[in-house]
């Protein structure tokens, strides 16, 4: 089980904007009715999304109402799953996946890299406050290990010196590109393809 | 080798474009209406006797799954899942299904809803999948537009409607009723069983649960027949698979293979070989983390399918096959793993929400030598407890990989952890003070 922080320093009001509102209620159309109570993870998304990465305790609470669920249930459910961010994480959030696949391909040079130019710790803010970085479980992309994910995206295939390019350009407030950083499409065996060939060279 | 004819996913690297049109070119929603129009015993019977097993990781025969749903709709609807929650280190086939054949996944679910009497199909996609559940989506659009699903789906008289939802990183969402628990809004975790889910389902309603895989295939087994997919692979163990092959290979990969190939073959032959050459391989773990690991001596000559894995007593899982080779430390690969499961363990039971956080810690200090003598039975102990003794089978994941651990490598653990407990020399000490924390 993880335990989970929540930030001491929270805002006094939440309410989802136009656009979301109306996400909101289209995503609860979804599911039968009366049973609202589903459209809890995604709804606690949206809040996510548009507080800059993280979930405040009104947030949960305004969703409780929007649902018409205890609020408890919500905070339940924020506080279960690993993806709910319950205190600031920055505009740019590194997680960066260390179980075994990734780990015996070099993912602690990855967490290395971004020890020295995040922070010491992980969940804790840089001190430009815009990025921090944590260790996760498989993100479910061995064959492009070892890798990372910056808020919706996946670093694929990196190394010590990719990393710190990448982490680089997040410090100059550019986004750097996603996908495979040795130039990769898809998880065929790199230069060793040896099935359906005739649609590759087609 | 498998021929290049009898690939269902021809387009697993993308070569052609996940597009509809493109798609459609190699043959998905081509015949649907008649296929359809067959009847559902029909696909039941033919899925059966195509002895398809589940792609993911219990490997249960999906005809028969799906035969439990009740045969006519009551006064409850009936509900189709699709489990698109992949998680299971060393596993990311589903990953380029949903990306690269999201069409063979959607007339899949359409088959596979007829067959079951749902209307409605929920897409269970772990979060971190945000842009793959985009191309999904995107796919969804398509076949909505072109009138493959929707009302009269294909010009079938069947409404079909499907929605996605999100995970949001919790592993254990992958078990079904667990599932079932985060779709309809709670904590994911785990329900007794029986009633099966195929009863008493989503909002108490009969449902029928799939891995991507396994629906995905369905089209393609309906179109070429049983019979050519049950004669792909051994009997019991038939068709097509994808593995993943990550780890200490050259070239990692995913790769549609038969049942029943060799791993050597799989390793040598399309993953480029082990790194530092075959003599420089120490273990693979066949089937994803849950999967004991196996030694070198038995990847020489075994065969992954169900039921070969079995004798060896790992298994098939998912088919994600991690080589680590001599360059690593074993017992720290293990205790990574064993902290895996100390982290997604749901902490509804208590073996496995305690035992899994005191195997992490065992194997931390057995990776230092820190451990003393009578402690590496004492783990063979603590995953004893757990096994078994848990709602879900998240207890025989995590503790398998360890049992795998001290099945093979037991030498190896015992010779760096090779010194009495303090207490048997230093009488002053209690007994109930950890042992490791003390001065030596």
């Amino acid at each position: 089980m993880s335990l989970k922080k929540i930030s001491k320093e929270q805002p006094s009001d939440f309410e989802f904007s136009k656009k979301n509102l109306e996400e909101a209620r289209k995503i609860i159309k979804n599911y039968p009715e009366g049973k609202q109570q589903s459209a809890v993870m995604p709804l606690l998304y949206l809040a996510q999304k548009q507080n800059d990465n993280w979930i405040p305790l009104v947030a949960m609470k305004y969703i409780a109402k929007f649902l018409k669920m205890p609020y408890i249930k919500v905070y339940e459910v924020a506080t279960f799953y690993s993806m709910f961010n319950l205190s600031p994480v920055g505009k740019y959030f590194l997680q960066i996946c260390t179980t075994t696949p990734c780990m015996i391909r070099g993912a602690y040079d990855i967490v290395n890299v971004c020890k020295e130019k995040i922070s010491d710790k992980e969940k804790q803010l840089s001190k430009d406050k815009i990025c921090s970085w944590m260790e996760v479980e498989c993100l479910g992309a061995c064959i492009n290990a070892p890798m990372m994910q910056i808020n919706d995206d996946y670093y694929e295939d990196l190394d010590r010196d990719k990393t710190e390019k990448i982490i680089n350009q997040i410090q100059n407030g550019k986004k750097p590109i996603p996908g495979s950083y040795r130039g990769r499409k898809n998880s065929e065996p790199e230069n060793n393809r040896k099935t359906l060939l005739n649609l590759k060279n087609a | 080798m498998l021929k290049d004819e009898d690939r269902i996913f021809t387009n697993l690297y993308n070569d052609l474009g996940p597009d509809i049109s493109s798609a459609q070119k190699r043959g998905d929603w081509q015949n649907t209406n008649e296929i359809i129009k067959k009847g559902k015993e029909w696909i039941i019977n033919e899925i059966k006797s195509s002895e398809l097993r589940g792609r993911g990781g219990a490997g249960f025969p999906t005809g028969l799954k799906w035969s439990f749903a009740p045969k006519e709709v009551g006064s409850r609807p009936h509900y189709l899942i699709i489990n698109a929650d992949e998680s299971e280190p060393g596993t990311c086939k589903d990953r380029d299904i949903l990306r690269f054949e999201p069409h063979k996944l959607i007339e899949g679910c359409l088959l596979a809803a007829y067959a079951v009497n749902a209307n409605k199909c929920y897409i269970y996609i772990r979060g971190e999948y945000f842009n793959e559940g985009n191309k999904l989506q995107e796919a969804i659009n398509e076949a909505y537009e072109k009138k493959l699903i929707g009302v009269n789906a294909c010009d079938s008289g069947w409404d079909f409607d499907i929605f996605i939802h999100y995970g949001a990183g919790a592993y254990i969402c992958g078990e079904e009723t667990a599932l079932l628990e985060s779709l309809e809004g709670k904590k994911g975790q785990p329900r007794l069983k029986p009633p099966f889910p195929a009863l008493i389902g989503l909002y108490g309603c009969p449902t029928i649960i799939n891995n991507v895989e396994t629906i995905a295939v369905v089209p393609t087994i309906l179109k070429r027949g049983a019979k050519w997919f049950a004669d792909i692979g051994k009997p019991k163990n038939t068709g097509t698979k994808i593995y993943c092959i990550s780890g200490n290979v050259n070239n990692p990969c995913n790769v549609e293979e038969e049942m029943g190939i060799s791993l050597k073959e799989l390793i040598e032959k399309h993953a480029g070989g082990v790194v530092g050459g075959w003599e420089n391989l120490q273990a693979v773990i066949p089937g994803g983390s849950s999967m004991p690991l196996l030694p070198k001596k038995i990847c020489e000559t075994i065969n992954m399918d169900f039921d070969s894995l079995v004798e060896q007593k790992s298994g098939l899982g998912t088919a994600g096959i991690v080589v680590i080779n001599n360059d690593q430390d074993i017992i720290k690969c293990m205790a990574r793993i064993a902290r895996f499961y100390k982290h997604e363990s749901c902490g509804q039971c208590t073996p496995c929400r305690e035992g899994s956080g005191w195997m992490w810690r065992m194997l931390e200090r057995m990776a230092k030598g820190e451990a003393s003598k009578d402690e590496v039975d004492m783990l063979m102990d603590v995953t004893k407890q757990i096994e078994g003794h848990t709602i879900c089978a998240f207890g025989e994941g995590s503790a398998w990989p360890v049992q795998g651990l001290l099945r093979h490598f037991k030498k190896e653990v015992a010779k760096r952890n090779n010194f009495n407990p303090l207490v048997n020399t230093n009488k002053k000490i209690p007994y109930l003070v950890d042992q490791h924390l003390l001065e030596k």
